[in-house]
This record gives C-alpha cells, structure tokens and sequence, in this order.
C-alpha cells in the first residue's frame, strides 16, 4: 500500500493489517465520496485519489509560480504608476497563491522542495498558457480578463473538490482571481476607448490570447482520459467541454462591453444543446507547447531555475542561522 | 517642530511620535481604518483643499521620488527572489514604497502647475521627467546586486525613512503628516524584515556573511547623502514643516549599529560618495533605470491608461 510510505498518513489508520485498514478506509472514503463531504489529510484515502491530486494541486502551484513570470514582465514599464501598483500587487498575490497550492499538496506527504526540484528539472508541468509571450501591455489586460477569467471558470467548482486543503485553498485564490479578471477587463477597456494604437494593442492582445485560454480547460471531453476518474471522485464538477462553452458565452457578452471582438467567427449558442459553440481549436499547437516546444518555456524553465539556483546560498544561511539560533537558544534553557 | 525623545529603541516602538493616530495627523478626512490614498490627495488638490508652499512641494518631490526609484528597484525581484516568501515580502515593500511615492508626488505636483494652472500628476512627473529632474539620493537607485546588496540597501533605507518619516508624522503641513502617519507604520516592517535579513545573512553561513559584508561595502558610500542639509530644509525644519537631514544621523547610527554588533559587523569603513542626487546629479545608474520605467508612456504621449 503506498499510502503507508507517506508521512501524513496517521499511525492509527496503517496500524494492524493492512487489508483490514485498507477495507475499513475505503468503505470510509467511499462514503464520504457519496455524501459528497470532504476527504481531510489525515483520512484514509486510496493510492491513486492522492496521486491524481497531488499532480493537480502542485501543477497548479506551479501554474502560478511560472505564471507570475508574464506579468513581472512588464512590472518595470507599467505606463502609469496605479497600474504599477495593481500589477505588482496582482502578481504578489500570485505568488502567494502558489504558497497555499504547495501547502495544500504537502499535506498529501510530498514537500515543497521536491516539487520545485521536479520543476525545475522538466518533470513537473504548469498551465501551457504561459508559455506564451506577453508582448505589449495590452497583454496585461487579456491576460487577467481572458486567462484569470478561464481560470476562475475552472477553479469556481474546484472550491467544492472533495479534498479539503485543495477546496479551501481555492476559495481564497478564486476571490483574487475575480478581482484580477476585472482589473485585467478595465485595462483593456481603457485601451479601447484610447488613442487608435491603444485600441488596436487591446484587439491584437485579445486575438492572440483567445485560443490559449480556451485551451487551459483542456483537451476535448472524448480525448481527456483522466476527466472521469476526477469525476467520479468529485474532485472535477464538469467537464472540460462544459466549462469551455460556459467561458465562450461570458465572452461574448463581455467583448461587446469592451468594444472588441473575439478572433473567432463560429461563435454561437446552439438553441438544440442550449450550449455556446466555438470555432476549431489548433490542438497540434496545444500537444506542441505542452511538449516543451512552445514559444516561451525555455525562458520561463530557465528563470525559475536562475531564481531558484541565485537563492541557494539565502537559504542555505537562513537554515544555518535557524540551527544556530536553536541550538544557542537550548544551550541557554540547560543552563 | 518638535524632536521627538531620544528614548526611541530598536523597532517595533512606533509610538513615539506617531501619537493621536490618523485622526489628527490631517486636517482632511482621513481617519482610522480609512488609510490616506494618493487617490484622496488628488482629489483634495483638485478641489482646491490642499496645496503646498512651493519649498513643500519640492520637499515632497524629493521624497516621493526616493520612493519611486526603490519601488522599481525593489520590484525588479518579484519572481526572481530566493524563496517565494521573499518575492511576497519584496514586492510588499515595493508596493509600500510605491504608494509613498504616489502620495508624495501628487502633493509634490500640487505645488507645481502646468501652463493652464492645474496640477502636475504623478504621472507626469514620474514619467516625463528627464534624469537631471529627478530629486532622489543616490542610494536609492544603487543596482539590486545579489540578495545580500539589496538587503543592505533596504537596511540604511528603512532606518533612514523610519526616522525621518516619524520626525514627519509632526509636520505643521497636514498632508506631509498624513502622508507620513501611514508610512511610518510600513517602513517599520521594512525595518524589521531588513534587519532579520542582516541577522540571518551575518550569522548564517561564511558566504552568507562575506556577502552581507561586501553588500553593505557597496551601499555604505552612499549612506552620507541622505544626511545633508542644505537651504531647503532649513527653511522647511524653520517652519516647523520638515527635517533638517543631519539631526536623523543620530539615532540611524544608533539604531543600526545595536543591529551591526549583534550581527558581529562593522560599519563599513569606506569613503563617503559626494551625492549630489537632490540637484539633478546621478549615478550612472539612474539613467537605464528611468529608460525602462518610461519608454511605454512616452510612446503615448497624452494617452490615459
């Protein structure tokens, strides 16, 4: 049983037989599942259930960890000090997302330097969303209105997931991520009513972000082999189709607020399935980033691994100066 | 103006001098739990309730534009810092910084109108400013360096503004007051966190401590100009209004050397930098720093954004 190996499995749950434990946790997993409550660290939970999560929740971490590299990109030349201080705080509360999704995947018993050492190797994934370039500032804008408004339609659900560190950390990063969708959409409406060359940054932006953030909900319903598992676990609400249609309706009536168009000519709501509709998306593009071939995710790899490499020696005097501290401080109590 | 007693030790005592709080610190309408916004400033100078004598509005050009150029400096680290904990904390500062600035400025600008009469905003002066315009000391543009130089740099910072800014909360000029009643409570945290940092950094490992050294070798030069008097402050410490630089001097050596001993360091024996940021003079530094804060806004001259 591989649950057993993890430290935050309590002793009390993997005493006696592990057959017993194992017949006794899953009937209790099994129930709770039904009741559609809430899996806690310390509950028995089957080897997969945590898997499956903890390579969700640290790829989310990491999704935000990476994703703070677009935006920090234009943190210096932010246009006017307000959007400055908005950007800055925008990707501050980005970093303190990824702090609650790497606690929240520690409480399944891995820690938080191996999954930035599986990063930072190339044997984690992120969100291919930011493998993309943020070009102009108008970047700043379709980012938080398209690629946060996508995430907050992924991630609204994700508040009820059945595991309970996961759910409620999501509560709290989804209430940001509402505020960072709005700030991105007012940027954009400011670009729209400016000067000429403002409203055409807002339209390009808005044309190369589309696609990409329709994709971050993930492949087609029929070629996404894990979605029914997550399902079935209530870890997923709905499916990735589901969630893409609901994002492309919100859209539709928000470009027309911004005065802006989709790059997409095959919106539409079918009347039959009460659904929105879009064009085709370029999945090849999708396979190709997601493989390591996308415009960015040498730069963003290469950064975290600069960041994380620069910091060695800060951390290693921070623990040094810890154990010194203590050991001084258990000199001084014997005494 | 008053000085504040002597008593003062190391932080976490924000008492002194910060006494009646928000409520009286301005005459405006600002009061507890409703912290000053450069947002209310705006709009007080728009309306024509507040404006400053043209020796405050220089002084609080002076200031705010200290805090700017650290705000850029400091939020150059947000994902790049050691641990995530520190892009946090860094860029918390940053902000700190930044809306200091963005206070000080619009009041600054106030005080400094354009052709038609209305005001200089913060923008423009933070954004179509040439080098030799800007006000700053030279410390504050001083490059990041590794972790080690910027700690240094944040740690003579936030001794210096704490001072100065809890000297300021008692400025005969409500707004400086006001400005400086919600700074003084922040730079305390600065305080805090660069000081740890100096602790941990010292006594951590030997790199660890040949850096923190060598940071605080680079960033020392620079420690002289922001305790230079001149004319300005005079004039202003006169009316009761601002500081006269050189009577912060004390109680920063005091209060940085009880950190430096405990740290078992020295004050770096280096020689003084002339300074000469308050008139226009800058390191080489400034120039590339204002070059990527401002390319954007210039490509769009009268743009709103």
């Amino acid at each position: 049983m591989a649950a057993q190996n993890l430290q935050s499995v309590p002793a009390e749950r993997t005493a006696g037989t592990s057959e017993t434990a194992d017949a006794e946790g899953q009937a209790h997993f099994d129930r709770i599942i039904a009741e559609d409550s809430r899996i806690e660290p310390r509950d028995w939970m089957p080897a997969a259930y945590r898997k499956t999560l903890l390579r969700q929740v640290s790829q989310h971490a990491h999704s935000e960890i990476i994703g703070m590299q677009p935006e920090a990109n234009w943190i210096s030349r932010a246009p006017s000090l307000k959007r400055k201080a908005i950007l800055m705080a925008k990707v501050q509360d980005e970093a303190g997302h990824g702090l609650y999704l790497y606690s929240a995947a520690e409480t399944l018993g891995q820690s938080r330097d191996k999954m930035m050492d599986d990063l930072i190797a190339g044997k984690a994934r992120y969100s291919s969303i930011f493998n993309y370039p943020a070009r102009t500032w108008a970047d700043m804008g379709a980012i938080g209105w398209l690629v946060d408004g996508a995430a907050i339609c992924n991630q609204v659900p994700l508040c009820r997931a059945s595991y309970g560190p996961y759910g409620r950390a999501m509560v709290r990063v989804c209430k940001e991520e509402s505020f960072h969708q709005r700030q991105g959409f007012e940027i954009l409406l400011e670009l729209s009513n400016g000067t000429p060359e403002q409203k055409q940054m807002a339209q390009d932006a808005v044309n190369r972000w589309y696609a990409p953030a329709l994709m971050m909900f993930g492949p087609p319903d029929d070629d996404s082999p894990n979605s029914k598992q997550s399902m079935a676990w209530n870890i997923k609400r709905f499916s990735n189709d589901e969630l893409r249609s609901r994002f492309v309706g919100m859209m539709v009536e928000q470009v027309r607020v911004l005065g802006l168009t989709l790059p997409d000519d095959q919106v539409r709501f079918n009347e039959d399935t009460r659904k929105w509709e879009h064009g085709p998306l370029d999945w090849h593009e999708f396979q190709e980033v997601l493989a390591g071939r996308g415009p960015c995710n040498a730069q963003r790899l290469e950064r975290r691994r600069a960041a994380h490499d620069d910091g060695a020696w800060v951390r290693e005097a921070a623990a040094a100066y810890a154990a010194k501290q203590s050991a001084k401080q258990q000199k001084e109590y014997a005494a | 103006m008053s000085t504040p007693e002597a008593t003062e030790t190391g932080h976490g005592d924000i008492s002194t001098g910060v006494a009646g709080g928000d409520s009286n610190a301005s005459a405006t309408r600002i009061t507890p739990g409703n912290a000053l916004r450069p947002e209310d400033i705006a709009l007080e100078v728009k309306t024509g309730l507040v404006k400053p004598s043209e020796d405050v509005a220089e002084y609080a050009l002076r200031l705010g534009d200290d805090a700017l150029i650290l705000a850029q400096r400091l939020g150059h680290w947000i994902s790049r810092a050691p641990e995530l904990e520190e892009d946090i904390a860094l860029g918390n500062i940053a902000l700190d910084q930044l809306g200091h600035a963005r206070s000080f400025l619009t009041y600054a600008g106030a005080g400094m109108p354009k052709e038609d009469g209305t005001a200089t905003s913060e923008d423009e002066l933070a954004y179509f400013r040439r080098e030799h315009e800007f006000r700053s000391v030279q410390l504050f543009e001083q490059p990041n360096g590794d972790f080690a130089a910027t700690i240094a740099r944040q740690f003579v910072v936030s001794y210096y503004q704490y001072q100065l800014y809890r000297r300021l909360t008692e400025s005969t000029d409500a707004t400086l007051a006001a400005i400086a009643t919600k700074a003084v409570k922040e730079v305390d945290y600065h305080r805090d966190h660069s000081s740890q940092w100096v602790l941990r950094l010292a006594g951590g490992t030997e790199e660890s401590r040949t850096r923190m050294i060598h940071g605080l070798r680079l960033m020392w030069p620079y420690v002289n100009e922001l305790f230079q008097d001149d004319d300005l402050t005079r004039r202003l410490a006169e009316a009761g209004a601002g500081v006269v630089p050189s009577s912060l001097r004390e109680d920063f050596d005091r209060l940085t050397a009880d950190v430096l001993t405990e740290a078992e360091l020295e004050v770096p024996d280096v020689p003084a930098a002339p300074g000469g940021g308050r008139y226009g003079k800058h390191s080489e530094h400034l120039g590339y720093l204002l070059a990527e804060m401002q390319v954007l806004a210039r490509e769009h001259p009268g743009a709103s954004w």
